[in-house]
């Protein structure tokens, strides 16, 4: 009585598809192929989600990295006060916070459009070569 | 200062503790439940749990303290503890939650294929953890000391008593509603004395605590302000040491780590950590201003070594009367919220790793679990109640300069570059760790005088994170030849966004 199921089986007509035509494929095949191709797309993405990181790492190095050294070069910035504190205390204990968060913000919608545009990609068929 | 008050709060706490985990038990069922909550956490939720575990006692009283009698200087601890969250949302977050794995010794075991690579990332994850976890302890004896007299020994096993109860009920699904709730209270407790004080603060004249004429301890308030403290000992290399500790051990630190995992997926990673930037932003403006406050109203502290507990002594001083014993009781339960939210959450990190790779192969998952989380609590407790004295903030600072020697050259040289080998990143982890490990036992052991190695040892993160790099990058390029077959999948597999329909199965690459 275990009688296996069929196969299902896709049925197409014959005429649908062009003479000589190969299957389309698309880049996330290629990746999944592991192919020289699929390699290049993926190395695309992690470039260009690396090359983003570093830039907010450099901003992060210029601004607030760069205080400990201008406070020392310039010792005078604990003389200025605005709003009645010294001008370094409004930089380092309130200023930095906003420009922390702002990078953050920045990056997180910069990720998200560099994976939609690796998404439309991959996903598109390309005509076949 | 009526002690019933202190205690009453400390009660409260206690009890709404023990209360949200219990209720948050019924949702914990698997052991998947109780190492990352099943991975269904949203990002607000999120967010609001890793800020709460984060804000520990060092943020709630430690900092305040420091400035108080260190100035400026001190500013530089939040930041850091702030910027760290930047560098590990453009580094690890979305890639760290796609590779899958739930703790960072799973981490490293599927990236690098290797037994002894996942070894050794277990013993640093239970160092790291048990360097955080004894301060933590200890500080909550001290602050339920000066809050309500009890004796420094029975703070710091209240603390592990009600960390390990909660822990052992529900694992990481309650410890996420319990660490939610103590956000906010942390939060709370901090913000609303906080406006009293200020409101006095400007009735009584609004003097700055920066200026020249505010006089303690010989040191005027001109050169207490200044954030790069110009007659120390190597200001600005003991500052960048600090800043690269901070910014590069946040990365690496196991229950900041544990959290990721329960994100649903890379793209809430991201979201939940932005989140966090911003609460712990906002958290971090006020412990300074107590500090200067204390400047002013609490002089004396800083000559009696007493600074870390300003920011309880302030509104006694500045308010009295009931008015100043109930918001001290405010404070002291959002100072107990802190060390016990920190110490959950290295206790199931730990716990995690220490159930999954001694006891697992002996025990079933859950009560594996709680014989690890017993082990995890109990060994930095006993160190705490024998260790010498050493601040809060220092061996806090200790622990984020192992995480960021260790961990983060792992994770990051891991996620972004082929070729790292279990030989470069098991060499790495060893110099980063040993390193690391000589700088902590110098300063837990022994009392140094100034000068240049003096510097070095205190702050050892600028030497020992370029060292465990360039090892893991050298070795790595020695061993070529090693490198895991599989790791063209398991960057597809951590950096393409999930949405996409691709193999992401390392096994059948």
């Amino acid at each position: 009585m275990s009688e296996q199921r069929p196969e299902r089986v896709r049925v197409t007509s014959p005429w649908t598809e062009r003479p000589g035509s190969r299957p389309r494929r698309t880049a996330a095949s290629e990746i999944d192929a592991g192919s020289e191709l699929g390699e290049i797309y993926l190395a695309a993405l992690l470039r260009s989600q690396l090359r983003l990181a570093a830039g907010v790492l450099v901003t992060l190095t210029v601004t607030i990295g760069a205080l400990p050294l201008v406070f020392r070069l310039a010792p005078g910035l604990s003389r200025h006060h605005v709003l009645g504190m010294p001008l370094s205390w409004v930089l380092l204990a309130f200023a930095c916070y906003p420009v922390l968060a702002l990078l953050a913000w920045r990056y997180v919608r910069a990720a998200e459009r560099n994976e939609r545009d690796f998404t439309h990609v991959v996903e598109q068929p390309r005509e076949p070569g | 200062m009526n002690a019933a008050y202190g205690l009453g709060a400390v009660l409260l706490v206690t009890v709404a503790t023990l209360a949200i985990g219990t209720w948050g038990l019924r949702f914990s069922r698997t052991t998947s439940d109780f190492f990352v909550a099943s991975r269904s956490v949203r990002p607000g939720l999120n967010a609001w749990a890793i800020s709460g575990e984060y804000l520990s006692g060092a943020s709630f009283l430690g900092v305040a303290g420091l400035v108080l009698a260190f100035g400026g200087e001190m500013l530089w601890y939040p930041v850091g503890w702030t910027a760290g969250y930047l560098v590990l949302l453009v580094l690890v977050a979305a890639p760290l939650r796609r590779s899958g794995a739930y703790t960072l010794p799973d981490f490293a075991e599927a990236r690098l294929d290797s037994r002894v690579v996942r070894t050794l990332s277990s013993v640093l994850v239970v160092a790291i953890g048990w360097l955080y976890l004894m301060p933590q302890f200890r500080g909550a004896g001290a602050a339920l000391e000066s809050a309500t007299g009890l004796p420094p020994w029975a703070g710091a096993v209240i603390v592990a008593a009600v960390v390990l109860a909660n822990v052992l009920a529900g694992g990481m699904r309650s410890i996420t509603f319990v660490q939610a709730f103590q956000y906010w209270l942390k939060l709370t407790a901090l913000l609303v004395p906080l406006m009293f004080l200020l409101v006095i603060w400007l009735h009584d004249g609004g003097t700055s605590p920066a200026s020249a004429s505010v006089v303690v301890d010989g040191v005027s308030g001109l050169d207490w302000s200044n954030p790069i403290d110009v007659g120390g000992d190597h200001p600005l290399y003991s500052t960048y040491s600090l800043m690269l500790a901070t910014f590069l051990g946040t990365m690496g630190l196991p229950h900041v780590v544990v959290r990721y995992y329960t994100n649903p997926d890379g793209r809430a990673a991201r979201q939940t950590t932005f989140v966090v930037l911003v609460l712990l932003g906002v958290f971090y403006v006020m412990p300074p201003v107590y500090g200067a406050l204390g400047r002013l109203y609490a002089p004396d502290l800083v000559a009696s070594g007493g600074t870390d507990s300003v920011v309880l002594e302030l509104p006694q001083r500045m308010v009295g009367g009931l008015g100043g014993d109930l918001l001290t009781a405010l404070l002291t339960g959002g100072a107990f919220a802190a060390f016990l939210a920190t110490s959950s959450g290295l206790t199931v990190a730990v716990a995690g790793v220490v159930s999954q790779d001694v006891f697992s192969r002996r025990l079933e998952g859950v009560t594996a679990f709680r014989v690890a989380a017993t082990v995890g609590v109990a060994v930095p407790l006993l160190f705490a109640l024998v260790a010498r004295d050493v601040s809060v903030a220092t061996v806090v600072g200790l622990a984020f300069a192992m995480a960021a020697a260790t961990f983060c050259p792992l994770l990051v040289l891991g996620i972004w570059w082929r070729g790292l080998t279990a030989a470069g990143a098991f060499c790495g982890l060893v110099v980063g760790g040993s390193l690391t490990g000589f700088a902590v036992l110098d300063r837990l052991l022994v009392t140094r005088d100034h000068g240049w190695f003096a510097a070095l040892v205190a702050q050892p993160a600028a030497w020992a994170v370029p060292a465990s790099v360039l090892t893991m990058v050298v070795v790595s390029r020695l061993t070529k030849s090693s490198r895991p077959a599989h790791v063209s999948r398991f960057m597809v597999r951590l950096h393409t966004p999930e949405a996409v329909a691709l193999n992401r199965n390392l096994e059948n690459g």
